[in-house]
């Protein structure tokens, strides 16, 4: 879309900027000022001289990128930064995960980051936020996705764990360490059985639970005893997926918990027992839900399936454009080949 | 239903082979004859026909989920496989109901056969809102005719027999010609199959046997050991069939057990040729001036429902026979390789067109017989069979009691250049992994790079990925669900057979084009040249 001049946000080489406030949002070079909507390594990365993130993640930005001059904002709270109007309001994405609204002369601007409509234990819900102009992601933005009611999903992993225990053997889920493997902990039942977490899992339940955010009691490989290794469920990164972490859990089920699961091709390429389908990406619904909660009648697209969702929102009579970013692009090979955090940074 | 699309699902997302017998086990211990006969039949790899055009399936889904062609295209090309796209993209079904999987085939999804389009359109729309999505997904790909499941027979069978208590061997012989389009499945064929009581292989009196497979030698072939215990023939590229004489009747079957029974008009004088109760084994080609024709004249046959007068002076196809599986009524599957071979020819000696001996290759010993192997290409032959002489004809791709091995020649390779990509199916879906490739054409400034065949086999998945990257990288343009990148990437594709086609654009057509490795290291200038396949052609 071409810029208009009085644009609070556009984009530019180094990441999304507002030139009224001289500073950028979620930015992939080196930048003076960034502004974060979350922690995932595309869209908080190391370099910056100032950052500002929602109070809430404060935990896990540090984890990520360790000791930096960082401010945190509680939810819904006004800054004022060279005369722009800054605040943050909850995307439901992950903890800590914001939308940041921005306002400046008559116009209110929010950048959702990611985010997603369902529920989630371990976060804020979605917060829908008026506003002239609604920047989204689009990492399912197509009709093919729809996601079950969450309930659904953990009664599957729950079941699944049962039949597994029963059958004395442990269940390997999979999951993104930062963000799943917390959603995924809050859904399983407790009294099935010992829950495992992979080193770079507990690391990031850590800076879960430093932030007040309840998780089941997990145990590392090491703690667990030989016959609580036959029935536990583990959770795990997809990296350790084939390594030699999970031989000691002999004969094993595992799984992969991730929206993708959705497409049998994905499925099936992934390798494992299971395919769950969990993400915290808003589907179809939830994107179309989201963009008409903040009335926006201008909607800019910044990852996923963006082609598809700027023409939709273009027929549905909506003003709409995209914003070339580094987010995202291709979750699929991002779950794979993304490196996970050691477990002590 | 909901049995036989979790049957499936199971079948789909495992490639534990424990996994998926127990899977197949459980169902068919507890599945309906009339619903155990067609589940069978399609995890046999039969197919009804497509009842529906895919367009009306298309339009029909596309009104029901409410979106327009574009949004539907689009969401296509992501998920790569149409009926799992229609699943997905509907709205989720209101109330879905049960009903056996024999009463949806035969009552509702037959019954679509021959109906307006208006009324396939209500019917369609109403048989979605009544599945879940597993179902739906299911009855579209039945109804579009491309149900595939990822099961090997052997394992179907190893299944039925552990159910049934019936003999694997025993089953695979009645399970020959199931799939047959011309008979419908039903409860009493399929109590007929499991009857523990009917101890006779030969159900109908046109009953194949099953066919004994090839392996494909890797090893060096000496470590076959002596010359001498091994029966030598040319690997024949045609039909593999199965010529059955019984009384009064003639049939001739597929490999893929179809009935073949007059597609191939001049090889009904065999009945004539062949004493009582005969079952002979070879390859359907086309002979002509004494030789074997390539395989591209044997497809003109295949695709013809007609067979002109034209066309059988034109291209004539015999039957040149290898082995003898019943002889006098009896079946020698059990005599040794060389006892059967020898009682075949007594049978066939003599023999006139269009019946032939598929003749035997004689050279003293391995290295001669590697000399002549280099002959296959200008004889029209793939290399050679080696067939163990005291082995027996085993079922499929057994080695237990004898084996087959085909010793092939090595492909022609050639380093092409990868012009546009496609993505693929099924696990392939939402990975641009079918590619077409180009070669240069033309001299010096003026060269140009000339697209001249499809690949889409011989890539790991990890090295999928990488040349998925490597096209999202280099696209320049997109068409639909085509990518056209920036020649960036140089392939060694392997083929089997070359020939000169006028319907493309490079004047050259390849036979089983596949890749054989990927060449990150060479540059694009490098690559070969149309004149290169051309002199490969002259040469073959």
């Amino acid at each position: 879309m071409d810029p208009q001049p009085r644009d609070l946000v556009v984009a530019r080489p180094e990441g999304l900027y507002c030139p009224a406030g001289d500073f950028h949002i979620d930015p992939w070079q080196p930048v003076a000022h960034a502004l974060i909507t979350h922690a995932h390594g595309d869209h908080l990365r190391l370099g910056h001289g100032r950052y500002l993130t929602a109070e809430a993640g404060r935990h896990v930005v540090t984890r990520r990128v360790g000791e930096v001059d960082l401010q945190g904002l509680p939810y819904g709270e006004r800054l004022t930064h060279n005369g722009v109007a800054i605040s943050f309001h909850p995307a439901g994405h992950v903890l800590g995960s914001a939308q940041i609204r921005l306002e400046h002369d008559g116009q209110v601007w929010v950048v959702s980051g990611d985010y997603k409509t369902g529920p989630d234990a371990t976060c804020l819900p979605f917060e829908p936020v008026r506003c002239d102009v609604f920047i989204t992601e689009s990492t399912f933005g197509l009709p093919v996705f729809r996601w079950a009611p969450q309930q659904d999903v953990f009664d599957d992993i729950n079941a699944w764990w049962q039949r597994n225990a029963e059958a004395g053997r442990a269940s390997i889920v999979y999951a993104y360490s930062f963000g799943k493997a917390q959603r995924v902990l809050s859904g399983l039942d407790p009294a099935i059985g010992p829950i495992v977490a992979h080193g770079a899992v507990a690391a990031m339940d850590e800076a879960y639970r430093a932030s007040g955010v309840a998780l089941p009691p997990t145990k590392s490989v090491l703690e667990a005893s030989a016959e609580e290794l036959r029935r536990c469920l583990v959770v795990a990164p997809p990296s350790a997926q084939g390594s030699a972490w999970t031989k000691r859990f002999g004969d094993y089920s595992d799984a992969f918990a991730s929206g993708w699961m959705l497409l049998r091709g994905a499925r099936r390429r992934r390798n494992v027992d299971r395919g769950f389908i969990l993400s915290d990406h808003a589907d179809w619904p939830g994107v179309l839900e989201a963009i008409a909660a903040t009335g926006a009648p201008r909607v800019i697209v910044t990852h996923g399936y963006v082609e598809p969702l700027v023409r939709w929102l273009a027929e549905q009579g909506l003003q709409s454009g995209a914003f070339k970013t580094e987010y995202g692009d291709d979750e699929d090979v991002k779950a794979t080949e993304e490196a996970v955090p050691e477990a002590s940074p | 239903m909901k049995e036989f699309a979790a049957l499936f699902l199971a079948l789909d997302s495992t490639t534990s082979t424990k996994k998926k017998t127990d899977a197949l086990l459980a169902y068919f211990q507890r599945a309906q004859p009339a619903d155990a006969a067609w589940a069978l039949y399609f995890l046999a790899g039969g197919k009804p026909r497509q009842t529906v055009p895919t367009g009306l399936m298309r339009a029909a889904a596309r009104e029901l989920a409410g979106i327009p062609e574009w949004l539907f295209d689009e969401s296509y090309d992501v998920v790569g496989d149409l009926a799992e796209t229609i699943a997905h993209v509907l709205p989720p079904a209101a109330a879905t109901i049960e009903l056996p999987l024999h009463v949806w085939i035969e009552e509702r999804l037959l019954a679509l056969r021959g109906q307006s389009p208006e009324a396939v359109s209500v019917a369609l729309k109403g048989y979605w809102n009544e599945l879940d999505t597993p179902g739906r997904f299911l009855l579209t790909k039945l109804i579009g005719g491309s149900f595939r499941v990822g099961v090997a027979r052997s394992l179907v069978l190893r299944a039925l027999a552990e159910a049934t208590g019936i003999d694997a061997k025993l089953l695979a012989q009645r399970l020959m010609g199931y799939t047959d389009k011309h008979h419908a499945p039903d409860a009493a064929r399929y109590t007929l199959l499991v009857d523990p009581s009917e101890q006779s292989a030969q159900g109908a009196s046109g009953q194949p046997y099953p066919f004994f497979l090839a392996h494909p030698l890797q090893a060096p072939v000496e470590s076959l050991g002596e010359r001498a215990d091994w029966q030598v023939e040319w690997k024949w590229d045609g039909i593999r069939a199965q010529f059955i004489r019984r009384g009064t009747g003639s049939w001739l079957w597929s490999r893929g057990e179809d009935l073949l029974n007059g597609r191939f008009p001049e090889l009904d004088a065999m009945h004539a040729l062949l004493p009582d109760h005969t079952v002979l084994d070879g390859e359907i080609v086309v002979w002509r001036e004494g030789r074997v024709q390539p395989f591209a004249d044997l497809q003109k046959r295949i695709g013809r429902k007609t067979v002109t007068k034209k066309i059988l002076a034109e291209l004539p196809v015999a039957f040149l026979a290898y082995d003898l599986l019943e002889a006098g009524g009896e079946d020698v599957r059990a005599w040794p390789q060389r006892r059967r071979r020898e009682r075949l020819e007594q049978i066939v000696a003599g023999a006139a067109s269009p019946l032939q001996i598929s003749p035997l290759v004689e050279a003293p010993d391995w290295p001669a017989l590697a000399v002549l192997r280099e002959e296959s290409r200008s004889r029209g032959v793939e290399g050679f069979m080696l067939k163990q002489r005291e082995g027996r004809y085993g079922a499929g791709r057994t080695k237990d009691v004898g084996t087959w091995w085909k010793w092939k020649i090595d492909p022609y390779s050639i380093d092409a250049v990868l012009v546009y990509a496609q993505s693929g199916h099924g696990r392939r879906a939402n990975l641009y992994t079918d590619y077409t490739f180009a070669v240069w054409d033309g001299e010096a400034d003026s060269r140009r790079l000339v697209p001249f065949a499809k690949a889409y086999s011989g890539l790991t998945d990890e090295e999928m990925r990488q040349v998925d990257q490597r096209i999202r990288q280099t696209t320049t343009e997109k068409f639909g669900p085509v990518r056209s990148v920036t020649p960036t990437l140089v392939v060694e594709l392997g083929f089997e057979g070359i020939q000169a086609s006028p319907r493309h654009k490079s004047g050259i057509a390849v036979r089983f084009p596949r890749m054989l490795r990927l060449r990150w290291d060479k540059p694009v200038e490098e690559a070969d040249t149309l004149r290169t396949l051309q002199a490969l052609r002259q040469a073959g």
